[in-house]
C-alpha cells in the first residue's frame, strides 16, 4: 500500500513497515476523525472513514431516514482521546525498541520528547486547539501515582535504609541549599540589569524563591528513566533515586510556603519557624498516613486465601487511597506512597498467591511504563502549546546556576556526610550525583499550577522550566552513559543472588549485632536487630496468614529459590540438566560424605553392581524420568506453577504419586548411587530428586 | 574522653596503635569497655562474655564467643584455642571490623577482604582442618534457623546441602559421580563471596562510641 511515511527507504522488514504504517493510521486516525466530525459531510479520502462519511450524507434529507449508521463522537470523545493518547505512546515504545542502535544511544526519554513535540506540532499545523494535555490535575492524580507505587513497591529496602542518613542529606539540605542559592542569585542578576529596563526588574523576591524552589528538585520520574538504561551500581543508583524521592516534601512545603506569601511579599522569622514545622508536619505526617494504609493492606490480605482473584486490587486502591489522603491535608503524597508500598510488601507477599504476586508486578509495571512514557510525549505537547516567553538573561542564568548550585551543593555535602560514612562517597560517586540531578515534569506541573494573577511572569517561569528540563533530559541524559563508561563507575552486578549469599548476609547481621554488644555500642545493628525481633514476634503474627507468619527469612528465600529452579526446570522441559547458571556435572553425591557400608549393608545385601551395568541402570532411571517430567509438563501448561500454599494442589499430588512409582522400581540399587531425599512434605520439587536416583524413604 | 590519654598509658597505645590501626581515642573506650567487662581483671573469660545480657538473645553467640579465643584471629599464625584474653589480643580481634580508609590500591583492598573473609571462614571452620566440610556447614545453617524450632532442623540441612553444592559446582565446574568434594577450602571461600563485598558490610562504627552510652 503505498503511503508516504517520514521514514520510507529503510530496508525493514514487513512487519515493521506494517507497525509504521499502523501508527502513521493511528495519528491520523486521531486527528481528522474530530474533524471530520465537526465539519459537513465531505467526501474524505482516508481509508477507514468511509462507512462514517456515508452516514453523515444521511443527514442532509429533508425527512429524517432511520438512522442506519450515524456517527456520534462527543459521545465517546474523553475516553476515545484517552485511548488513543495511550495507544499511541504504547506503540512509540514498541517501535523504538525495533530500531537496532537508536535506543543505545538516545535514552528513551529524549525520543519521546521529541514525538511529543512532532505530536503537538502536526496538530498546531492541522489548526487545532492543542488539548491541555498536562494539566495539573490529571498529572498529579493519574500519571504520577503509578509511578512512584512502581518505585516504592520494589524499592530496595535494604541499600535504602542501609544509607538514609546520606539520602536524607541530599534530600532536604541539598534542596534547600538548591532553592535559596538559585532563587537569591537570580534575583541579584535581575535586578543588576543595568541597561535596559527590562521587564525583570519587576520580579520580587519571593516569585524568584519559589521559581527556584520549583526547578531544584531532581524529579523522580527523569532520573528512573534514564538511570534505568545505565545500569549503575546498586549505592549510587539508591542515592540518586532516594533524594528524588524524599525531596518531594521540601519542595511541597517551600512551593506553599513562597506561594502563600508572594502575594504578602514578606517572609516573617515566624514564618519561617512556621515553614520548618510545616515540613516535619509534611515529611511525617505523609509517612504516617503510607504506613497506616499499608498495614490495612497488609491485614487485609491475611484474609484473601479464599477469594485470591482480588487481592491485587487491594494492593493498588489502598495504595492510591494513601496517596489521595495525603494530598487531601496536603501532606507528601509521594512519601506516602513510597511507605505504603514498602511497608505492606514484606507482609502481603508472604500472604497472596503466587499469581497475585505476578499480576502485581506486571500491572505496576505496565502502569508505570505506559504513564511514563505519556508524561514525556505531554512534555513534548505542552512545550508546542504553552504561552512561551523567552528571556534570554533569565533563562540561560537559570540553567548555569542550576549546574553550578547542584555541584556546589553535592561537593560540599559529601564533604561533610564522607565524615559518617563508612563506605566513603568517591570523587567519581560524586560527579555521577551532581550529573545524574535530572529535572522532569513535576516542575513543570509545578510551574503551571501558579496563577497568573499573583504571578505575571508566569509564561517566563514556565519557559524557562521548560528549558532546563530540556537541557537535563537531553544533554544530561544523553552523555551520562558514555561518561560512566568513560569514568569507569561500578556497574550494577548481574550475578543472581546465590543461598550462599543470603546465609553470609544473615550470618553477617547476627555477628556485627554481637560485635556491637560486645563493644558496648547502640549502634545500627543493635536497633536493627531489635526492629527485627519485634517485627518477628508481633507484627508478623497478626498480619501473615497461618503458618508462615512463623517461617524465618532464610527458609522463605530457600523456598523461593527453589520455587524459581523448579520453575525454570519445567519450563525448560527434557534434558536432565541441573537448572543452574553454570553448566557443571556436579551432582549431590559428589558432596555427600561416603556413609560406611556397614550400618546400611544390614538392611539390604546388596551386589556390587559392575560399572557398566550401573551405567544401563541409570540410563534407564534418566529415561524415565524424562518421560515422567514430559507428562508432568502437559499438566503444567496452563498453570505454570504451582503454589505450595495453595488449597488443593492436585497436580503436585500426581507429582508425588510417579515420584513414589519411581522409588519403588529402584528400590534395589546401590548405596552410593542415592542421595538422602528431602523430607516428603517438603512443599517444593527437590532439584536433587529430579534429577537423580532416589532412596526409599521408609 | 579526655581522662583517658594519661601519659602512662600513651606509650602502650602507640604500640597497639601501630599493630591494629585503630586510634588513640578508640584504643581507651574499648579500653574501658575492657575492664567494664572483665571487672577490672587483667584478662576475659567465656562466662564474661556470657553475661552480656543483649548477646544472650543472638542466634550464633557460641561461634562469636569462640571467635575470641580462637588463637587463629591473633594474626599471629597460630592454631588453637584459649581459655583467656588479655587487651591485646582483644583488640587484634575487634581490627577486623575496622573499616577499610578511603584510598587504598586494589591490591590492599584485596587484602583487607581476604583478613575479614578469613575471619568468617575461622568462625565456620571449627575443628580448624582448613575447610569447612558439610557437617560444619550444616552446623552453621541450624545455628541460624535455631531460633525456628523443628521446621527449621530439616530445611537447614537441605538448604546446608543446596549451599555446598553452590560451592562444589562454582569452584569445581566438572566433577566425575564418584569424586567427592572433601569441603569448602579457604580459596573456595573467598571465590564464593567475591562479588559480596564484604570489605564495606563488615564494619563497625567505631567513632561515636561515648563512654556514657556504654550498655551493661
Amino acid at each position: 500500500m503505498p503511503l508516504r511515511t517520514g521514514s520510507a527507504g529503510f530496508g525493514r522488514s514487513l512487519p515493521e513497515r506494517g507497525l509504521l504504517l499502523l501508527v502513521v493510521l493511528v495519528v491520523l486516525e486521531g486527528f481528522f476523525l474530530p474533524h471530520g466530525a465537526a465539519s459537513s459531510p465531505d467526501v474524505s479520502h482516508q481509508e477507514n472513514l468511509d462507512n462514517h462519511r456515508e452516514a453523515d450524507v444521511g443527514h442532509n434529507f429533508t425527512k429524517k431516514a432511520f438512522p442506519v449508521l450515524s456517527l456520534d463522537y462527543h459521545h465517546i470523545q474523553t475516553p476515545f482521546e484517552i485511548s488513543l493518547w495511550v495507544l499511541l505512546a504504547s506503540l512509540m515504545k514498541l517501535g523504538f525498541h525495533l530500531i537496532p542502535r537508536l535506543s543505545g544511544i538516545v535514552p528513551e526519554s529524549c525520543l519521546l520528547i521529541v514525538v511529543g513535540l512532532l505530536v503537538g506540532g502536526l496538530i498546531k499545523l492541522a489548526g487545532e486547539e492543542v488539548p491541555p494535555v498536562l494539566d495539573s490535575r490529571l498529572f498529579f492524580q493519574c500519571l504520577l501515582p503509578p509511578i512512584i507505587l512502581d518505585a516504592g513497591y520494589f524499592l530496595p529496602i535494604r541499600p535504602f535504609m542501609e544509607n538514609l542518613g546520606t539520602i536524607l542529606m541530599f534530600a532536604v539540605v541539598g534542596t534547600l541549599w538548591n532553592a535559596f542559592f538559585i532563587g537569591g542569585l537570580l534575583y541579584a542578576v535581575c535586578q543588576i540589569q543595568p541597561a535596559n529596563p527590562s521587564d525583570l526588574h519587576q520580579l520580587e523576591l519571593l516569585p524568584c524563591l519559589l521559581f527556584a524552589s520549583i526547578i531544584s528538585a531532581v524529579d523522580p520520574v527523569a532520573v528512573l528513566a534514564v538511570f534505568e538504561e545505565i545500569h549503575i551500581n546498586e549505592l549510587l543508583h539508591i542515592l540518586v533515586f532516594g533524594e528524588s524521592l524524599l525531596n518531594d516534601a521540601v519542595t511541597v512545603v517551600l512551593y506553599h510556603l513562597f506561594e502563600e506569601y508572594a502575594g504578602v511579599g514578606t517572609v516573617t522569622v515566624m514564618d519561617c519557624f512556621l515553614g520548618v514545622i510545616s515540613f516535619l508536619v509534611v515529611a511525617l505526617g505523609g509517612v504516617l498516613v503510607g504506613a497506616i494504609y499499608g498495614i490495612l493492606s497488609a491485614f487485609t490480605s491475611r484474609f484473601t486465601s479464599h477469594t485470591r482473584v482480588i487481592e491485587p486490587l487491594f494492593v493498588f486502591v489502598y495504595s492510591y487511597m494513601a496517596y489521595l489522603s495525603a494530598e487531601m491535608f496536603h501532606l507528601s503524597g509521594i512519601m506516602a506512597l513510597i511507605a505504603c508500598g514498602a511497608v505492606m510488601r514484606p507482609y502481603v507477599e508472604a500472604n497472596i498467591s503466587h499469581k497475585s504476586h505476578t499480576t502485581i508486578k506486571y500491572f505496576l509495571k505496565m502502569w508505570s511504563s505506559v504513564s511514563e512514557t505519556l508524561i514525556f510525549i505531554f512534555l513534548g505537547v505542552a512545550t508546542v502549546d504553552g504561552p512561551h516567553s523567552w528571556n534570554w538573561t533569565f533563562v540561560t542564568v537559570t540553567v548555569i546556576l542550576c549546574l553550578v548550585a547542584r555541584v556546589m551543593g553535592v561537593v560540599g555535602l559529601t564533604f561533610v556526610i564522607n565524615k559518617f560514612r563508612i563506605v566513603k562517597l568517591t570523587t567519581k560517586d560524586q560527579f555521577i550525583i551532581a550529573y545524574g540531578g535530572l529535572r522532569g515534569a513535576i516542575a513543570f506541573s509545578l510551574g503551571f499550577l501558579l496563577k497568573k494573577e499573583h504571578f505575571p511572569m508566569r509564561e517566563m517561569f514556565l519557559t524557562a522550566i521548560i528549558t532546563v528540563i530540556f537541557f537535563t533530559v537531553f544533554v544530561q541524559g544523553m552523555t551520562i552513559k558514555p561518561l560512566v563508561e568513560l569514568l569507569a563507575v561500578k556497574k550494577k552486578q548481574e550475578a543472581k543472588r546465590s543461598i550462599n549469599e543470603e546465609i553470609h548476609t544473615q550470618f553477617l547481621d547476627h555477628l556485627l549485632t554481637g560485635i556491637e554488644d560486645i563493644c558496648g555500642h547502640y549502634g545500627h545493628h543493635h536497633w536493627k536487630d531489635k526492629l527485627n525481633r519485634f517485627n518477628k514476634k508481633y507484627v508478623k503474627k497478626c498480619l501473615i496468614a497461618g503458618e508462615r507468619s512463623k517461617e524465618p527469612q532464610l527458609i522463605a528465600f530457600y523456598h523461593k529459590m527453589e520455587m524459581k529452579q523448579a520453575i525454570e526446570l519445567v519450563a525448560s522441559g527434557g534434558g536432565v540438566k541441573l537448572p543452574s547458571a553454570m553448566p557443571s556435572t556436579v551432582s549431590m553425591q559428589n558432596i555427600q560424605p561416603k556413609k560406611p557400608p556397614i550400618a546400611k549393608s544390614a538392611e539390604r545385601a546388596l551386589p556390587q553392581l559392575t560399572r557398566g551395568r550401573e551405567e544401563e541402570i541409570r540410563k534407564i532411571l534418566r529415561s524415565n524420568l524424562q518421560r515422567t517430567r514430559q507428562r508432568l509438563r502437559s499438566y503444567n501448561r496452563h498453570t505454570l506453577v504451582v503454589d505450595p500454599y495453595e488449597d488443593g494442589f492436585n497436580e503436585l499430588l500426581i507429582k508425588k504419586q510417579k515420584m513414589i512409582d519411581l522409588e519403588k522400581k529402584i528400590k534395589e540399587m546401590n548405596n552410593y548411587l542415592t542421595v538422602p531425599a528431602a523430607p516428603p512434605d517438603s512443599p517444593t520439587m527437590c532439584r536433587a530428586r529430579l534429577a537423580q536416583t532416589l532412596k526409599p524413604t521408609v | 574522653m579526655g581522662a583517658l590519654q594519661s601519659q602512662s598509658d600513651h606509650h602502650e597505645y602507640v604500640d597497639l596503635a601501630q599493630k591494629t590501626g585503630f586510634s588513640f581515642e578508640q584504643i581507651g573506650v574499648l579500653h574501658k569497655r575492657f575492664k567494664q567487662l572483665s571487672h577490672d581483671e587483667e584478662t576475659l573469660r567465656r562466662d564474661h562474655f556470657n553475661e552480656i545480657p543483649d548477646l544472650a538473645c543472638n542466634p550464633i553467640r557460641a561461634q562469636i564467643i569462640g571467635a575470641f579465643f580462637d588463637r587463629r584471629n591473633y594474626r599471629q599464625n597460630s592454631e588453637g584455642t584459649v581459655e583467656e584474653i588479655d587487651f591485646e589480643n582483644f583488640l587484634v580481634v575487634m581490627s577486623h571490623f575496622r573499616p577499610p580508609s578511603l584510598h587504598l590500591t586494589e591490591e590492599q583492598r584485596d587484602n583487607v577482604r581476604r583478613e575479614k573473609l578469613r575471619f568468617l571462614f575461622n568462625m565456620h571452620d571449627t575443628d580448624n582442618d582448613g575447610t569447612i566440610t558439610l557437617e560444619e556447614y550444616r552446623h552453621v545453617v541450624e545455628e541460624l534457623l535455631s531460633r525456628s524450632g523443628a521446621l527449621g532442623k530439616e530445611t537447614a540441612k537441605s538448604i546446608a546441602d543446596a549451599a555446598m553444592l553452590e560451592v562444589a559446582s562454582i569452584s569445581m565446574g566438572h566433577m566425575e559421580p564418584d569424586e567427592f568434594y572433601e569441603g569448602i577450602t579457604f580459596e573456595h571461600f573467598f571465590k564464593l563471596l567475591k562479588g559480596f563485598e564484604i570489605e564495606s558490610k563488615m564494619n563497625i562504627h567505631f567513632w561515636n562510641m561515648d563512654t556514657s552510652t556504654l550498655c551493661k
